[in-house]
């Protein structure tokens, strides 16, 4: 629980219980907006969890050094690290890490386009809830109770199309890998790697949706309670 | 000072002592935009007794709202001083003010403001859950407080589903949860219609005379005329007038119906 206490021990506080209440209520009203920013996650982390279970499964399947495997590999011009005689090669070598660090690039973009889509859908909220945030201060409400309200609904947010593009972005590089490479792809599964993945991607999303939030919550704290007033809209 | 009002002061020298529960000293409020200064209250001194029905009129630009705001703790004063319950406003950093519009002061504003994603049992008693009352402590009070205002049945009712006379009920209920020293109603019967303004009029009057709370209102509204125990004219930026409701002579229609 947040509390504060104000001279001679009056307290001012949020539950927990009820922020996260108030903040989930939130978002199911404005359902289908927070639709449009979610799918912004759901697409960002679906294409990361695709790169990472793509290279998952290849480097397992690389790994396996099996010819027949090699040879359906480098059909799908993929580098594995040898040249067309089978043997290793430094050339080789440094192409594969050209795609790799393209490939962070690629990421890395994304993801940046996906904070920058959440944060700005986010303060658009804010921006057409300026009565609903006046009044909750002349009710009394700290500044930190509206930056608490706002990054939760955001966390949310993140967590739930964080979830949906781990799961879109597996399936459908499963679909691919199965398509490309047949059942290999289930006898070098690597699932313990793919799971990792999830796991840092679960983590990356949420993160995102809380730093994308962070500019908007503080706005939305700042606001003055006589907001409340304004007789526009 | 002007005439009225020092003339006002000593008609009161023959009454009880009454309290003050809001005291403004030569407050004035500027705004600067730009280059320009726009001087919205030029200087008022005001007492605001305890228990009072008071009406703030005025006509826009008149100063009238930076004045309700100045009274109600919602702003600073640019030069003089605002003390509610003896407390100088200005001194408050954010959590004490928090807890002045948590405890002391109810608002109930012109577009209701209920918040759109609570039931309105939810809505009243948001304030005591700032303030820290349990949950069933705050259900039964709550209750109470929609009883009183005569919506006990709609108490799992979002705004939505209430009329804009029912929800401005609920928001008074809400601005009584904690037992304020004051209430601050800014236009609370703009948007509604003629009957419905009425109720909603009468409701306060209630309120005040039964719990003793004292009511401060930003208004247009003529019919609040008649339930004010004061009315106060602004204009200017200054006080242009105090007057007693036994002072004024003013008709007002009564809506015939059922």
């Amino acid at each position: 629980m947040a509390g504060i206490e104000v001279a001679g021990g009056k307290k001012i506080i949020l539950p927990l219980s009820r922020a996260v209440e108030i903040a989930m209520r939130s978002l199911k009203i404005r359902f289908g907006r927070s639709l449009i920013t979610t799918s912004g996650v759901v697409l960002a982390i679906a294409f990361l969890m695709s790169v990472w279970s793509s290279n998952a499964i290849v480097s397992s399947l690389r790994d396996a050094n099996k010819s027949e495997i090699n040879l359906l590999l480098q059909k799908k011009g993929v580098e594995t690290g040898l040249t067309d005689g089978g043997a290793e090669s430094a050339e080789a070598k440094a192409r594969v890490k050209e795609e790799e660090s393209k490939q962070v690039w690629l990421i890395g973009l994304s993801l940046l386009v996906c904070v920058v889509g959440i944060a700005n859908a986010m303060l658009m909220s804010v921006t057409e809830r300026f009565r609903e945030i006046g009044t909750m201060k002349c009710l009394g409400a700290l500044d930190a109770f509206i930056v608490k309200l706002f990054l939760l609904e955001s966390t949310f947010q993140g967590v739930v199309g964080t979830s949906a593009g781990i799961v879109l972005g597996f399936l459908l590089t499963l679909l691919l890998a199965l398509l490309d490479y047949g059942g290999f792809v289930f006898d070098y599964f690597p699932l313990a790697d793919i799971s990792r993945s999830a796991l840092y991607a679960l983590v990356a999303g949420t993160l995102l949706s809380l730093v994308g939030a962070m500019l908007p919550a503080y706005r939305a704290a700042k606001m003055e309670p006589v907001e409340a007033m304004r007789s526009d809209t | 000072m002007t005439e009225v009002q020092e003339g006002f002061s000593e008609s009161l020298g023959t009454e009880d002592e009454q309290r003050t529960v809001v005291r403004t000293q030569q407050v004035k409020k500027i705004y600067t935009m730009g280059e320009i200064e726009v001087h919205a209250l030029r200087g008022v001194d005001m007492e605001i007794y305890t228990g009072e029905y008071l009406s703030i009129m005025g006509p826009s630009g008149s100063g009238k709202s930076t004045f309700f705001n100045m009274v109600g703790g919602l702003d600073k004063p640019s030069e003089g001083k605002v003390y509610i319950d003896e407390v100088d406003v200005a001194q408050l950093d954010a959590y004490e003010l928090a807890w002045l519009r948590c405890r002391k002061i109810g608002y109930i504003f012109q577009s209701f403001n209920l918040i759109p994603v609570m039931t309105a049992l939810e809505n009243v008693t948001l304030p005591m859950v700032f303030a820290g009352l349990t949950g069933d402590e705050a259900r039964d009070k709550g209750m109470e407080l929609l009883k009183k205002v005569g919506l006990g049945e709609r108490y799992s009712h979002k705004p939505f589903e209430l009329s804009g006379g029912q929800q401005q009920r609920v928001a008074v209920a809400r601005a009584l949860a904690n037992d304020p020293a004051v209430v601050l109603a800014d236009e609370p019967t703009a948007n509604l219609d003629l009957r419905t303004g009425t109720e909603i009029i009468e409701l306060l009057r209630e309120m005040n005379q039964s719990s003793g709370v004292t009511i401060i209102s930003a208004t247009h509204d003529h019919k609040m005329l008649s339930v004010s125990d004061r009315v106060v004219w602004v204009k200017d930026g200054l006080v242009e007038r105090v007057a007693r409701r036994e002072d004024l002579d003013i008709e007002v229609t009564h809506v015939e119906g059922e």
